[in-house]
């Protein structure tokens, strides 16, 4: 009898067929390319690595760490830094990242380059490897010539890939390999130079590397120094794409909610129209249980067509994921099929649907055999008890599924919370307004006007439904623009002479003047003068970080207690600053602890409060301070932060360094003085903000790529969703045009009734979408980016018409038949 | 008297599958202006479908109607829309109201598409003759069955039709609201002085009006004046 039944509405099951499809289609993709990356993480963390373990330190090793080094035999060794790149061919020059190698490196996977022979022909012919697309945007060829620091290398070849150069390092200081022997001569490993030593080591396979980690680490540790396995990186690396992955797997799941709200609506009008057969079944003995049975079997049945089409189509996308993602990945992923997010796939094709269905499939449990006898239609019967039960079950799944996908019950309650509150608020808003349209209608309006108005609330409407959907994803997409916005607007630069746009790092004491005398005959200003010394926590509030170290009940941050502070001193606080708790102090005491500011996150990590004491060793001289005060620090604002803070008059004789800020007008400006300071200061590094920015400013548009790739599901969704609506409306739809026809209707005012009426959904559904997450947005900003939000006219000017004409033509295009049937066609069914 | 209503040799046939099936062949005859006119005939003999080639709601395979002193087949869908709109009213079986709109603005929707501006002022005036001036602002679906096809009857009036169709007017009511809408109907008409033409199944109702055309397999049986 369900096939019986099914066979004769198959056109229409198959639309809302559709919706579970894309659903699916989006999870399965996203889950099966989750699992690849995990795998790929876990077969290539030593490639990823380069070795099995490496030691690595911010300064080079303590005779202990030598004597750790040496004696578990280093089979190559690296130090990195930043510095400036000098072309000799264009003259050109960049911020790189200096890598000086020597030995084996890399011990695992390879050094990808061209020429293949120049992974080793560097070495030999004392040369250097740049970045592959730096070569291409220096226009630079095997050959040519880099210049870093004092010495000039010949370039052998470009990398293409490096264990331990991600694509978006390597965005912002593309790599340079050099012999590690070199290094020295370059002279640019001087004071302030934030050098990275590593180590690397190959051990047998039965070696215990976990166990070397617990018995060696602490006293590492003491020595500023670091063991990392490559574990414990490819969990570190997972971690961060899980987080990215997760994120992608609930805008996936969004959409099959989605998908299921439509599939709820759609078997809601589809039973409706089955009630009176099914009242006709039970007066002809059908129990309730056959008559519930028959429509169950058909919903599993397109469930799970629903969840083995998605399935495919799923597989297939996950194809297209690495693509996407190959910018944000350090290493390609080999693609292959998982069996979980397949099995995964076809249940929740099923199991969603059921459960999703069951509410509408209720009526045809207790629906009366005595329907049969009335002439009206009635509403569908439902009992209160089993439809708290069936809400209460939809609840419960979708908390259980996305604790499953977060593995964190508060986050997963939190997005049951965030779902319900917005899919509320959706209808909420919509529900007011179309209780507003009734009681404020617009009578005065023309007749078409108010005919396509009053289409919304037909019989059997899909109002609330379509505006849903089409809210859901315009609050989707435009949430994605909005918060790129806010996150931009943390990094934008003011366009004033006064605001920094240039930053000069590692300016030794005695180069300091000369810089200046570079930079000022050229016009541009010196804003900023700032030294820096570099010093490291010694104690806590009279306790050693040592020991504080081998207490395993402390609960101070560990970053606190191995990091090297950067340090400025100064007399007043900055505009990014502002005081949280005690008084900024300028007074030295001549005996006593010198009073300095922390930033909150630095107290708070310390676990210090306004008078503790900390006492740093300032490159070997223990220094005793008392906190005077507390900061909130921007650190989004693009210019120089710190975290600790010295009155004046205390670290002036301290080796030190100093960052210069300077604006350049344009660009050209900018090259020309890069040109000159790499010239002259070759240690000096450059940072060009504007630079940096259109670094930041990519990546946005790459990962909002990847989340508008996710949202468009939904969007997608939201359509098919649509097209079932107009099509489950469709019969009604020609009777009113064909009655309107009948009186008189010429064919441009039904179309204009029926494009209208399109019109009001698509305004009204992405409106409301777009307002919300304009709300949500200023809520972000203020909660958790702190920053002010200027909305951006995108969504506005580009997301609510787009959404609305795709609507208009999805809506007109389904409606071809409605507009061209001849009035007598209705007339005869009818008859 | 002058012909309103003048059907020479219509013919329609449709196709279901492979097989031809002639609903009407070579029908010819006229109406004239403010004659009450019926159709009857058994279940499939082409009632409506005759009905709906009259109106111009459906174009015949042969022969033409003239309709108001105009040939429908030489107007296009709009131009017959909009003759329909000036000249014609319509009752139907199952009332046709528009689901979302209250009586008045059902009654109004005809004088809308003219854009007339006392559209509701004609429509108050006219539901108030069918005795539903209480219920202007109901819905369908809160009317009974005699109520809506009152309801009908003041849209089918609203546009001071010259012609009326009605197509089994009293099909879905019982026999004493059915009369009483036949009456309303009569007077109506009488009131008006617009042509009538019933489709029917009710020989009773047709011997009330002063011509009866009978078809059966499509074709005319008779077409005989009544004694009225």
């Amino acid at each position: 009898m369900a096939w019986r039944d099914g066979k004769a509405s198959g056109k229409r099951l198959l639309l809302f067929m559709g919706s579970i499809i894309l659903g699916i289609a989006a999870v399965v993709a996203i889950q099966s390319f989750s699992k690849n990356l995990e795998e790929n993480i876990g077969l290539q963390s030593k490639a990823l690595m380069g070795a099995d373990y490496i030691i690595d330190s911010n300064q080079l090793p303590t005779e202990k760490v030598q004597k750790i080094i040496d004696s578990l035999g280093s089979s190559g060794r690296e130090v990195n830094f930043a510095s400036m790149a000098a072309f000799q061919k264009n003259g050109l020059s960049k911020l790189v990242q200096v890598r000086g190698i020597e030995g084996g490196f890399p011990l695992y996977g390879a050094l990808e380059t061209i020429p293949v022979s120049a992974a080793e022909d560097y070495k030999s012919q004392n040369g250097a490897l740049v970045d592959a697309t730096l070569m291409l945007q220096y226009k630079l060829k095997p050959g040519d010539s880099v210049k870093v620091g004092a010495l000039t290398f010949p370039i052998i070849g470009s990398v293409i890939s490096a264990p331990g150069s991600s694509a978006i390092s390597a965005t912002v200081a593309p790599p340079v390999i050099l012999p590690f022997e070199y290094i020295e001569a370059t002279g640019l490993l001087q004071t302030g130079s934030r050098m990275k030593y590593n180590y690397y080591f190959k051990s047998e396979p039965t070696f215990d590397v976990e166990a070397l980690d617990k018995a060696i680490d602490p006293i590492l540790d003491a020595e500023n120094a670091d063991f990392d396995s490559h574990t414990s990186v490819s969990q570190r690396l997972g971690k961060r794409y899980d987080n990215f992955a997760r994120f992608l797997n609930l805008v996936a799941f969004i959409a099959l909610l989605l998908g299921c709200v439509g599939i709820a609506s759609s078997v809601h009008i589809y039973i409706k129209e089955k009630l009176r057969g099914i009242a006709v079944l039970k007066c002809l003995g059908a129990t309730r249980k056959q008559t519930f049975s028959i429509f169950l079997i058909q919903i599993a049945a397109l469930g799970f067509i629903g969840g083995i089409i998605g399935t495919l189509v799923g597989i297939a996308l996950q194809q297209a994921f690495p693509l996407f993602l190959k910018d944000f990945l350090p290493f390609s992923v080999q693609i292959s099929i998982s069996f979980q997010p397949i099995i995964m796939g076809l249940l929740l094709g099923i199991f969603m649907s059921v459960l999703f269905a069951l509410f509408p499939l209720l009526s045809t449990w207790y629906v009366s055999p005595l329907e049969v006898l009335r002439v009206q239609d009635s509403n569908a019967p439902k009992s209160r008890k089993a439809a708290v039960v069936v809400l209460l079950s939809i609840m419960t799944f979708i908390f259980c599924f996305s604790f499953w996908l977060l593995k964190d019950w508060r986050y997963a309650l939190a997005f049951v919370l965030g779902i319900l509150v917005t899919f509320s608020i959706l209808v909420g808003i919509s529900l007011l307004f179309m209780k507003g349209i009734k009681k404020y209608f617009p009578s005065s309006w023309g007749f078409i006007a108010r005919q396509s108005l009053l289409n919304l609330y037909r019989p059997n409407n899909q109002t609330m439904v379509l505006i849903l959907a089409i809210g859901v994803g315009s609050f989707l997409i435009s949430t994605l623009y909005f918060t790129k916005d806010i996150l931009l607007a943390k990094a934008t630069l003011e366009e004033n002479m006064k605001s920094p746009n240039i930053i000069l790092l590692d300016i030794q004491t005695n180069q300091k003047d000369e810089v200046a005398k570079t930079i000022t005959p050229k016009g541009l200003p010196i804003l900023d003068n700032i030294p820096i010394i570099t010093m490291r926590m010694h104690s806590i509030k009279g306790r050693p970080v040592n020991d504080i170290r081998l207490d395993t009940t402390s609960t101070i941050n560990q970053w606190i207690l191995n990091h090297e502070f950067r340090v400025t001193y100064r007399d007043s606080m900055i505009a990014s600053e502002k005081l949280a708790s005690g008084t900024w102090k300028n007074d030295i005491p001549e005996n006593g602890p010198i009073p300095i500011s922390l930033a909150d996150n630095v107290a708070r990590d310390a676990q210090v409060i306004i008078g503790d004491t900390l006492m740093f060793n300032v490159q070997g001289v223990l220094m005793e301070t008392k906190v005077a005060s507390i900061r909130t620090v921007d650190w989004g604002r693009m210019q120089l932060n710190f975290s600790v803070v010295f009155p004046e008059g205390i670290l002036e004789k301290a080796p030190q360094f100093h960052v210069i800020t300077t604006n350049a007008p344009d660009e050209k400006a900018s090259a020309q003085l890069q040109r000159e300071l790499v010239t002259k200061f070759p240690n000096v590094s450059v940072i060009d903000l504007r630079q940096v920015l259109t670094v930041v400013q990519g990546i946005l548009d790459k990962i909002s790529w990847v989340i508008n790739f996710m949202a468009f599901f939904s969007i997608l969704t939201g359509i098919i969703v649509l097209i079932g609506s107009v099509r489950t409306s469709k019969y009604q739809r020609i009777k009113e045009s064909v009655l309107l026809r009948t009186l008189g209707a010429k064919s441009s005012q039904i179309l204009k009734i029926t494009a209208l009426e399109y019109l009001y959904l698509g305004l009204l559904g992405s409106g409301i979408g777009i307002f919300l997450s304009l709300i949500s947005s200023q809520l972000l900003a203020w909660l958790v980016f702190d920053s002010p939000f200027i909305p951006s006219w995108v969504p506005f000017v580009i997301l609510l018409p787009g959404i609305t004409l795709l609507v208009l033509f999805i809506g007109l295009s389904n409606s071809r038949s409605v507009l061209n049937s001849p009035p007598l066609e209705v007339l005869r069914k009818e008859s | 008297m002058t012909k309103i209503l003048n059907v020479h040799n219509l013919g329609k046939t449709y196709t279901s599958g492979s097989k031809q099936l002639t609903v009407l062949d070579d029908i010819s005859f006229d109406v004239e202006a403010g004659a009450t006119f019926s159709i009857v005939g058994p279940s499939g003999s082409g009632k409506t479908t005759l009905l709906g080639l009259c109106a111009g709601l459906d174009d015949a395979d042969t022969g033409t109607v003239e309709l108001c002193g105009t040939v429908l087949e030489t107007l296009s869908e709009d131009e017959r829309a909009l003759l329909r709109n000036k000249n014609i009213g319509f009752i139907f079986q199952d009332f046709q109201l528009l689901p979302t709109l209250t009586a008045l603005e059902n009654v109004s929707v005809p004088l809308e598409l003219q854009g007339a501006r006392d559209a509701a002022a004609v429509a108050k005036e006219l539901l108030g003759k069918v005795g539903l001036a209480e219920r202007i602002h109901h819905y369908p679906s809160q009317l009974s069955g005699g109520e809506q096809q009152r309801v009908a009857l003041a849209r089918a009036f609203s546009n001071k039709p010259r012609l009326l169709f009605a197509d089994e007017p009293t099909g879905n009511l019982d026999e004493e609201t059915g009369e009483k809408v036949i009456q309303l109907l009569l007077e109506l008409n009488k009131e008006a002085g617009t042509t009538l033409v019933i489709v029917t199944h009710d020989l009773d109702l047709a011997q009330r009006t002063q011509q009866i055309l009978r078809l059966k397999g499509g074709k005319i049986l008779s077409n005989e004046t009544t004694s009225i």
